[in-house]
């Protein structure tokens, strides 16, 4: 099969691969119709994530079709049309019990690296380090689905592809990050960073009752994006003082929620920031904090503050101290997909979100590495790529 | 210093406090290997009792162990994968039996291998499951550490003791242990293997 590989930094192709098989009782094998990239993948495709190999098959947001099963495999049948979550769930830990999938104890085959890391193993994830486990990703044409009777959603004909695609990851973690924060009558969220998530996050926002969402970011289509699903915006590049627009538009409080849809490759453009992309690059803090010290910062006493952005490492110079004194509540973490991937599905079901209104570029995945370069360097005014496998070569932008 | 074990012949074969029936410990003093590791497992005492008391099932969980065969006098042959195509093989007997809650073996005397070890079944708070204790000594009789141990062991003793008790809860909780060996990639060599052999 055809499959998007990873070969270093900044350095991906197409490659013929052996097609998937079935390893386990409890895995199935998809032929995938739609893929998209993330943002997260970004992280990989920069070289910011450890424990990648060369040959490494990228991808964990995915959908098809179910073409072969293993034998424990009751729930699914052959031709079954499938999301499939990027967490790897068993379902059966006492992680999974208590419905924090994304925490499995047992999907991480080298569980062993996150212990002596983190102290801890989490889920293993598709496409995303031998770390997290080192599972082909579903850039490809079929994927291999361990646990398929725990995380893949049965959806029906009939509700296109790109309506649905999202469910695997990036609606349910823009979902998620405003839900903990237990939004209550008249707050005020603002998210940081307008891309995908950022763009799950402001509209999840307001589904789920804030009174005004703003987004923040530097690049015009993103922020119209964000205007298109009801959120103010601030184009932070053309603001002096963030801190103090917010406090503006909030009759000076600071918003209620402050979201960090960004992570850790943040930028900024204050010589702190400037400061954090240095001591990255000389490998002196893995972490970019900059939009991370600005939450903090920005949030009103007693709020919630959300990380949904991706952190793997340390950071310098974390504003404990602010946090503490303000009595900030402070929630990360990956998301516990499958737990939120069917109500949500009946959001889009009845027609009250349609997450594929951010879908700026559709091609082939064979257009894959053009894809990549485009989206990592915000050109074309990309915000979400969609891989179609088996569909031939085109230009990258095809709106 | 404390010592890690006593070295007086009554004292408990592994450090958790097994009924002293026995004269002679199977691993002496500060010598050899002594390592344990937990889990809290998601199965009732009862389930995960049932599967270690036949030892004939570790094989399944624990990698380095090629076979045992449980034997009508109540003792278990043991044949354990060393470095190389080479095996070590030994004969164990149980020696205490708490039926869902303790399983304690040794090898025999006149063995190869001094090998001693206790898994412990604890119910966990809330009802999540059980907690699960492993504990293992080794010594290879008229060899040092390197020698015979080091053969024993394709890497850490702690790290494979671990990973022994994990295979334990992957499949006691989920029917079967996660794998990525034989996926495909693009590349020849298969690098799961790499980061399994790694631990």
């Amino acid at each position: 099969m055809r499959a998007l590989c990873w070969h270093g930094k900044r350095k991906v192709q197409v490659d013929t691969v052996p097609d998937p098989k079935i390893l386990n009782p409890r895995d199935v094998i998809i032929r995938i119709t739609s893929t998209a990239v993330c943002g997260s993948d970004l992280h990989l495709y920069n070289g910011f994530v450890k424990s990648m190999e060369e040959g490494d098959i990228l991808g964990h947001e995915f959908m098809g079709e179910v073409v072969e099963k293993g034998s424990e495999v009751k729930n699914l049948g052959m031709g079954d049309r499938v999301v499939v979550p990027f967490t790897i769930s068993c379902g059966q830990c006492p992680s999974c019990q208590k419905q924090q999938f994304s925490l499995c104890d047992n999907s991480n085959p080298n569980a062993w690296i996150p212990e002596k890391t983190y102290g801890d193993t989490t889920a293993g994830l598709f496409g995303f380090s031998h770390m997290l486990g080192g599972y082909a990703g579903g850039q490809a044409e079929y994927v291999r689905v361990p646990f398929a009777d725990v995380g893949p959603l049965k959806v029906p004909s009939g509700i296109p592809d790109e309506k649905l695609l999202f469910l695997s990851d990036i609606f349910p973690t823009g979902y998620a990050a405003v839900e903990r924060c237990n939004i209550t009558h008249g707050d005020v969220v603002a998210v940081w960073g307008c891309g995908p998530v950022g763009q799950m996050a402001i509209r999840s926002a307001g589904i789920l009752g804030a009174a005004k969402v703003i987004g923040i970011d530097r690049f015009a289509p993103r922020l119209a994006l964000a205007e298109k699903g009801g959120a103010e915006t601030i184009n932070y590049e053309e603001c002096d003082d963030l801190e103090g627009e917010l406090r503006a538009r909030t009759g000076g409080r600071g918003p209620d929620v402050c979201i960090d849809a960004v992570g850790m490759e943040a930028h900024g453009i204050t010589t702190v920031a400037k400061i954090d992309r240095a001591k990255q690059a000389l490998m002196m803090e893995t972490d970019r904090p900059y939009v991370l010290r600005q939450v903090i910062q920005c949030c009103r006493k007693g709020g919630r503050v959300s990380i949904p952005g991706v952190y793997v490492g340390l950071v310098d110079k974390f504003p404990i101290g602010t946090a503490f004194s303000k009595g900030l509540t402070l929630s990360m973490g990956q998301t516990h997909m499958q737990k939120y991937m069917r109500p949500l599905f009946d959001l889009v079901e009845a027609g009250k979100i349609d997450p594929s209104e951010i879908i700026t570029h559709r091609v082939s995945l064979e257009d894959a590495p053009d894809a990549y370069r485009v989206f990592c360097d915000k050109e074309d005014d990309a915000v979400k790529f969609v891989l179609k496998p088996g569909a031939s070569r085109s230009s990258p932008k095809q709106n | 210093m404390k010592p890690r074990m006593s070295t007086n012949n009554s004292a408990p074969l592994v450090r958790e406090p097994v009924p002293a029936r026995r004269s002679r410990p199977s691993v002496r003093g500060n010598k050899g290997i002594k390592t344990s590791t937990s889990f809290t497992i998601n199965r009732p005492a009862e389930e995960l009792y049932a599967f270690w008391r036949n030892f004939e099932n570790l094989p399944r969980v624990m990698e380095h162990v090629e076979s045992v065969q449980c034997m009508d006098n109540g003792r278990s042959h043991w044949r354990v994968k060393r470095s190389g195509d080479k095996f070590m093989e030994w004969d164990a007997e149980v020696i205490n039996d708490h039926p869902n809650e303790l399983i304690a073996w040794r090898t025999i005397e006149g063995s190869d291998v001094r090998h001693a070890g206790t898994v412990r079944f604890t119910p966990a708070p809330g009802g999540f499951g059980t907690e699960v204790k492993l504990s293992v000594e080794y010594e290879v009789a008229g060899g040092g550490f390197t020698e015979g141990l080091a053969k024993l062991f394709r890497h850490s003793p702690d790290q494979q003791i671990r990973e022994d008790l994990r295979r334990f809860k992957q499949l006691m909780e989920c029917g079967e242990i996660p794998t990525t060996v034989g996926q495909s990639a693009a590349r020849e060599k298969e690098v799961s293997l790499k980061y399994e052999e790694a631990k």
